[in-house]
């Protein structure tokens, strides 16, 4: 692992009015790792991402990415980043091929870079049909996999997706799933993905974060979060734990979700 | 193809790259919505209407200067430029791509100028379509050529300064319908100001300074009292660049208030 993070968030806060949403969350993140944001509706996982992203301003706190304070260095460290907001957004009357094209100038590609990175994005995310339609036109999953493919478009060694696989059938889940594994172990960039799917974190990730009531209450390897179901939980052990750490009382030994060996 | 992140060299881009990436798309979105092309065609025809109908093309004097076209144009801004302006900001509040604008490598300028300038071109377009109306005061007359040029730059500063206001507001609303009524409001208060029997209304009760005031700051006595009549006072050109600057200003202070929320 390289000594240095690519991202690197250090005690951030996020007051709204007398609600905290993120209650001093520590976060670093290296090259290959990619990290599964866990938590349930609510819990700070986009307030955060806002944060790092450059979007919110924290109300306390500093996040850099690759090494540059996005609050005093916005553009520098912005260069790096490749982010999927909540819900994808994009311009509805624009075809999808112009919209990345725009996205890839104002990341600052020009002439034959533009369409080297939009090209290339467009092939990872299979989008060749769909380049010349409107983004109105599209479905849920296109949809979101053109946010995805924008956030690609300058090969950035950061990656920030806010649910990246919602909306998208199980087929799409699978490849979407696979490049962004790929772009972790072969690519070394510093991936962070959130999700409330589970298996998804045991498919994709080798790093899991767990924050509730915008607090961090887990931090280490799917593995790692797995041990920490009862051994005679032999069914949805994940799910055991995400209610374990996320719910104010510990779920009851033998909810008929989990099978419990007799 | 390879997933592999090969560090690119970031090469440095002219300062006035984000700002011409942002006005390029803006500048082209006018062509796709209706809302421009409904501007475009109310603009001309009214503007012909209230040129040939409602006042007099040739003036008294013979002047054929156009003054009776350029000042039908505070009021026919008051309604359409703020149908402009609305979608400025409201609209990428309302489709979450706000998110997405301020987390490319771009500054607060280059988002708020680029689209107030395409904006103010599109404006500009429709404007330079009048043309017909030149050429048809030239053939029935001989009119004053420099006028009706000061005419036409008094009429595009005060598109800008509509918009500028209109840009201010837009960006403090979610909703594109408050956001054009709001705008309409404002304009019509910053028009109202310089007119004659509003100006003797305030002067009855206000202190002399604050109606002083309130008819320097009227977008109409800076227009209909001088570029309609030919003359190029720099006073004017520093109101309207003061009205845009100040616009754009409030516009980045409200955006940047959104994201410490």
């Amino acid at each position: 692992m390289a000594a240095s993070p690519l991202i690197q968030a250090r005690s951030l806060v996020k007051q709204f009015g007398s609600f905290r949403a993120v209650d001093d969350v520590d976060l670093q993140v290296f090259p290959g790792e990619v990290v599964g944001f866990l938590g349930p509706n609510g819990a700070g996982k986009t307030t955060t991402m806002r944060m790092v992203t450059g979007y919110l301003m924290p109300t306390s706190g500093t996040a850099s990415l690759a090494g540059m304070d996005i609050a005093t260095h916005p553009r520098e460290a912005k260069r790096h980043l490749g982010y999927l907001p909540e819900g994808a957004p994009a311009y509805p009357d624009m075809r999808v091929e112009e919209f990345l094209r725009f996205v890839a100038r104002a990341r600052g590609l020009r002439g034959a870079e533009v369409r080297a990175g939009v090209n290339r994005a467009s092939d990872l995310l299979e989008l060749g049909k769909v380049r010349r339609q409107t983004v109105e036109t599209l479905s849920k999953g296109f949809k979101r996999r053109v946010g995805f493919a924008q956030a690609l478009l300058h090969d950035p060694s950061i990656l920030i997706l806010d649910e990246p696989t919602d909306g998208l059938d199980p087929n799409q889940k699978h490849e979407v799933r696979g490049l962004i594994r790929r772009m972790g172990e072969e690519g070394g960039k510093a991936i962070v993905l959130s999700t409330h799917i589970l298996e998804e974190v045991e498919a994709v990730c080798n790093r899991a974060v767990v924050i509730h009531r915008g607090k961090t209450v887990f931090d280490g390897t799917p593995e790692a979060l797995d041990q920490r179901a009862p051994a005679k939980v032999t069914r949805n052990r994940l799910d055991h734990v995400f209610r374990e750490l996320t719910q104010d009382q510990a779920p009851q030994a033998g909810n008929k979700d989990d099978e419990v060996a007799a | 193809m390879s997933t592999a992140t090969t560090p690119r060299q970031v090469t440095e881009v002219p300062f006035w790259f984000g700002t011409a990436t942002i006005f390029r798309r803006e500048f082209l979105a006018f062509f796709t919505t209706p809302v421009a092309a409904i501007f475009m065609v109310i603009f001309l025809v009214m503007s012909g209407v209230m040129t040939f109908n409602v006042s007099r093309l040739v003036d008294p004097q013979g002047q054929a200067a156009l003054r009776g076209f350029f000042n039908w144009h505070p009021w026919l801004y008051l309604f359409l430029v703020p149908a402009l302006s609305m979608r400025l900001w409201a609209d990428e509040h309302r489709l979450g791509t706000l998110e997405l604008l301020t987390t490319l490598p771009l500054s607060m300028m280059d988002l708020v100028l680029g689209k107030f300038l395409a904006a103010w071109a599109f404006a500009s377009v429709v404007l330079a379509m009048t043309f017909p109306v030149w050429l048809t005061v030239s053939y029935l007359g001989d009119p004053d050529h420099g006028v009706i040029a000061a005419g036409y730059v008094g009429s595009v500063l005060l598109a800008g300064g509509f918009l500028a206001v209109g840009s201010a507001v837009s960006a403090s609303s979610h909703n594109q319908v408050v956001a054009f009524v709001v705008s309409v409001a404002a304009c019509f208060f910053l028009l109202l100001t310089g007119w004659g029997p509003v100006q003797s209304f305030f002067k009855g009760w206000l202190p002399p300074a604050l109606s002083d005031l309130l008819a320097a700051i009227s977008f109409l006595s800076h227009f209909v009292d001088s570029f309609v009549r030919g003359v190029i006072d720099a006073r004017d050109l520093v109101f309207f660049a003061t009205v845009i600057a100040a616009g754009l200003w409030i516009t980045g202070l409200l955006l940047q208030g959104k994201r410490r929320r």
